[in-house]
Order: C-alpha cells, then structure tokens, then sequence
C-alpha cells in the first residue's frame, strides 16, 4: 500500500481490502477448533460467555444485519414487484433499459478483458521477480482503492475534458473521450484495476518459482512455461479476481456518473438509469434495473463463496 | 515488465499527476479562498464527522457481529456470514435507493421511525445510515481472521490463573485484537468518507446541512468550476493518504507485536 508495505502483510491487507480478502481465511481456524476435542468438555466453559450474554451478542449481531444489510436487499425486489410481474418485465423491456443494459455489458467486457491482461502481467512481475521500486508498483495498483470513485472519474475530466490537458487537441481532431463510451471505460478500468493483481499475488507468491525454474530448465520457453505452468496454477485465483473486478465494473456508479455526461439511450449504464428513474419518481422501472445488479451481487457472492472454497483446497495439497 | 509500467503509468499514475498539476495553477490563496469557502468547509466537516460517527457504530457492531460467527454456533451462521459481504457486493446506487426507500416517510423502517418523530432520508442522519451500511464489512473481513486465529491456550491460561470472563476479555483477548480493530476502522472510516452512490440518495444534499463532499466536487464539475472542484479532491485525497498511511503503520506495529506462524 504505502511505498514502505513490503509484501509479506499481504495476505493481511487483502483481508482489510475485502472484496479480493479472506483468499485463506477460512480453513485452517475450523480445523484448530475440532483437533482440541478432548479438552471441550473440561475447557470450553473458560472459553465462553455466560448463556443470557451469549443469546444478546447473536441477537445484536443478527439484528443489526438484518436491518442494515438483508432488509435493503430485500426492499429491492419488493418495490421491483410492487406493481405486478407484468409491469416489472415491462420495465425491463423499455428501449431505455436495454440500451442500458448492453451499455453496462459493453464497458465491462472491455475493463475485465484489459484488466484481466494486464493483472496478470502486474502479478507476475511483482510475484515471480525482483527488481527495484517493486514496493512502488504495488502501492501504485493499490491506489484506485483508496481513491473516491468520484476523484476517480474527476481526474479523466481534467485530463480530457474541453479544459483539460488533452481537451483542446482531441477537439481539434474530433476524437470523443469524455461523455462517450471510451471515458467510460476508462473510467471504470481504473476503478477495477486493482482486483486480478490483488487476488493472483500472494497465490502466486506462495507458489514460488521452482515449478517455472524446473520448466525453463527442462528446456521450455517463457511463454511455454507461462502458459503450461503458471496460468493452470492460478486459474481459480484468476476466476476469483475476474469475478470480482466484473461484479465491479458493472456496478459502477460515482467514477462512471462524473465521465459519463448522462446522455440518454447514449451513455448511461445500469447504475445510472437506476438513478435518473429513481429522481423521476419511476419507482418501479428504477427497481428492476437495480434488482438485476442485485441478483448479479449475490451470484458473485455465491460463486466467489464456491471459488474460496476451492483455493482453500488447493492450498491445503500444496501445504502438505 | 515494462508493459506493467506503461500500463500503470497510462491508467493510474498520470490521471493522479494530472489532478496534482491542475492544482498547481492555483494561486495558494486562491486555493485556500476555495478549501475554507463555507461551502465547501461544510460539505468537508459533514463528510468527516459522520463518517467518524459512522465509523465508530461499525467498530462496536462490527466486533459484535465477528464475536457472534466465530465463537457461536447458531442457525444461520453461514448464511450471516455471507451477507456481511453484500454491501461490497451491491452496486452503491442500488444501495442508495433502497436505503432511501427503507427510510422514507413511507418505508418500511421511514414510518415507524416517523411515529417516534425520527426523521432519517433526506437528513444528515440518512447518510450516518448509508456510511454505516457501507463500512460494516471492512471490521468485519478485518477483524474475523485475526479472532479466528487467536491462540485459545492464552485465554486458558488467563481462566486457569483465576481471571474471570470479563477480565480475560478486556484484558488478553480485546488488546491482542487492537490492530485489526483499528485497521478496520480507518479502512471503514475512509470507504465513508469517499463514498458517493449509496449517499447522495438518502441525504437530501442541501448545502451546510447534508451535502457531503463528493457530491460538492460533481456538483462544482457540472458548474464547470474545475478549479473549485480539484481543490475539494486534493483535500480528500490527501487525507486518504494520511489514513492509508496510518493503515500500514498499524499493520507492521501489529506483526511486530504478535509473532505470525
């Protein structure tokens, strides 16, 4: 993160980062608390709380969630549906919503296809070499994290906006960036950039260089070894990165809203019209979209749940 | 190697510069005219402060929550444990309107809550709302592996020298987990203090009242007063910095206190 994180806390950050986090978080702590089990009987008592305090904790804990995380997922559908299934297909099929629609698949595809590229390269280079200012190149991917998807978007309007650094000469040669599709793009590339590196890192890291140096030394060229050896030790890492960095760029709002120049049927994606509906007082087209980008969360959530699953079982083979 | 570099340097370095150049052609009193404006002081306090506030309810709620999936078993324990995960997961604008349709007069929790005569979409106490759904994973996903890991023989031993639960809580357990808390907090308190989509819907956005920060820099973009808008963002940015900063120092003073493996 800063130019001083070396990479061993990385398996930390990435938690604290969450969306690329827990990679090898569960397992090991499920194990731990079964081996110990003739000591559960006698032990266990020291270990816990008196029952009233215990049902308190879970109930908070249970109440919380539910009427901040699960209660608006749920207004979501409720308010999608209010008017009848009929009407929420309507919705759906409005000219608007499917240009939108195709909008938001277009942007993603470009920003995953590019990122997926170039997160790969990053997370070899920074993984399998050594070389100077590495610390920097990570603090460097790092950073569209910590950046408010707002600056994110205002520092492509400086850069090619009409008074910006390349404004006057993209006008001169009628090329459109900002307000158009490839602004957006961008846009959202750098919002996304971080998540394939983040998740191919410490896996790659954990896995060492001996299977490429045994490779190349068996006589197989870079791309051989890259291609034979590398990427089918990462692939499910990969997937994961890939998974979240979509789920990402199709959900984008701030970055893409500030690029975006809100021209209909043009240049609004799903979040967008999600907004201009909603102020509208169309509540019910707004809703359909939105319940669309929250059904792909939860299928993120449940294949990145299925994808975690399998890293921990690749890291328990290597770990034995 | 090198395609690393140009890429990076293409997507993310020269963006950065560029907002940091455009600061440049600002006359230092022009920038301070525009930083300490009523506005825009206001719209920075707004965004702070609950941001703080915000922060604060997700550490106690989030180490709630963690004590309640590690240590517990209940029904439904997996299942809580996947959805801490949906405020990342949702896209922010969706979770703005459904936080304001949950607030508002009408909603669900809107009307009860108007009963009592609490008023929250469309006040500062919505966006208090909105960073706090927000922020809840970061203590969590922070917090959760480090629990999980904690040597149960120290809270033993604690138990069998004669200290009791509350003492082996507050005492051994509760500081060993002082970094991550800590961690969790900023990295919460930064996502609130940056976040736009799930906000500006709930807030109102009056101006001095409940207009947070990013919303004055689109709102100066649209003005097309760059100048004013790019001061707003160097503000923000550097205080990220500092908090990334801050972030990484916890997490070495957190390895250097507790030996990993």
């Amino acid at each position: 993160m800063s130019l001083q994180s070396n990479l061993a806390p990385s398996t930390t950050q990435l938690r604290a980062y969450a969306p690329t986090a827990d990679l090898n978080v569960a397992s090991p702590p499920q194990q731990r608390q079964k081996v110990r089990p003739h000591t559960a009987a006698s032990k266990r008592d020291l270990r816990t709380e008196p029952r009233p305090i215990r049902s308190l904790i879970v109930a908070l804990a249970l109440i919380f969630l539910t009427v901040f995380v699960v209660l608006p997922l749920v207004v979501v559908f409720a308010s999608a549906f209010s008017r009848g299934v009929s009407a929420y297909f309507a919705a759906l099929a409005e000219p608007e919503a499917l240009s939108a629609i195709q909008l938001t698949l277009l942007i993603a595809a470009i920003s995953v296809g590019l990122n997926l590229v170039f997160g790969v390269i990053a997370a070899w280079a920074i993984s399998k070499f050594d070389f100077a200012g590495k610390t920097f190149l990570i603090t460097l991917i790092d950073l569209p994290f910590s950046v408010s998807p707002v600056i994110s978007g205002l520092v492509f309007v400086l850069l090619f906006g009409a008074q910006g650094f390349f404004g006057p000469w993209l006008q001169a040669h009628n090329i459109h960036i900002l307000f158009a599709v490839p602004g957006m793009a961008l846009a959202t590339i750098f919002v996304t950039f971080p998540f394939v590196a983040r998740a191919l890192i410490p896996l790659m890291q954990e896995q060492g260089t001996q299977e490429e140096e045994a490779a190349i030394s068996l006589g197989a060229s870079g791309l051989q070894t890259f291609f034979r050896v590398t990427l089918p030790n990462i692939k499910w890492g990969l997937l994961y990165g890939v998974l979240l960095c979509n789920a990402r760029a199709m959900g984008e709002f701030g970055a893409v809203s500030v690029v975006s120049g809100h021209i209909r049927n043009e240049t609004n994606t799903m979040p967008l019209l999600v907004e201009i509906l909603y102020n509208e007082y169309q509540f019910v087209a707004s809703f359909a979209i939105a319940s669309l980008l929250a059904m792909l969360a939860l299928i993120t959530l449940i294949v990145k749940t299925i994808l975690e699953r399998r890293l921990d079982e690749g890291q328990m083979v290597s770990d034995d | 190697m090198g395609l690393t570099l140009t890429w990076l340097s293409v997507i993310v370095l020269i963006p950065l510069a560029g907002l940091f150049l455009k600061t440049f052609e600002l006359s230092f009193d022009q920038f301070w005219g525009i930083v300490t404006s009523r506005r825009t002081l206001s719209a920075l306090k707004i965004s702070f402060g609950l941001s703080f506030a915000a922060a604060c309810v997700n550490l106690v709620m989030g180490t709630i929550i963690v004590w309640a999936l590690v240590r517990y078993r209940f029904p439904g324990r997996r299942l809580f444990d996947a959805i801490v995960d949906i405020p990342f997961a949702l896209p922010t604008a969706v979770a703005g309107v459904a936080l304001t349709q949950l607030f508002a007069q009408k909603g669900w929790l809107g009307a009860p809550l108007a009963e009592l005569g609490i008023k929250v979409a469309f006040t500062p106490i919505g966006i208090f709302v909105a960073m706090v759904f927000i922020g809840i994973p970061f203590v969590v996903r922070t917090v959760q592996p480090v629990l999980i890991d904690l040597d149960p023989e120290i809270e033993e031993a604690a138990a069998s020298l004669g200290a009791n639960r509350w003492h082996t809580v507050f005492r051994v357990i509760v500081p060993s987990l002082i970094p991550a808390l800590l961690t969790g907090f900023a990295l919460a308190f930064a996502r609130a203090v940056g976040e736009y989509g799930s906000v500006i819907f709930i807030a109102g956005n009056l101006p001095n009242v409940s207009e947070i920060a990013p919303l004055l820099i689109v709102i100066r973009l649209s003005e097309f007063r760059y100048a004013d808008a790019t001061a707003i963002a160097v503000v923000m940015l550097l205080a990220s910095f500092i908090i990334i900063f801050a972030v990484n120092r916890l997490q070495r003073w957190a390895q250097t206190r507790i030996p990993t493996h």
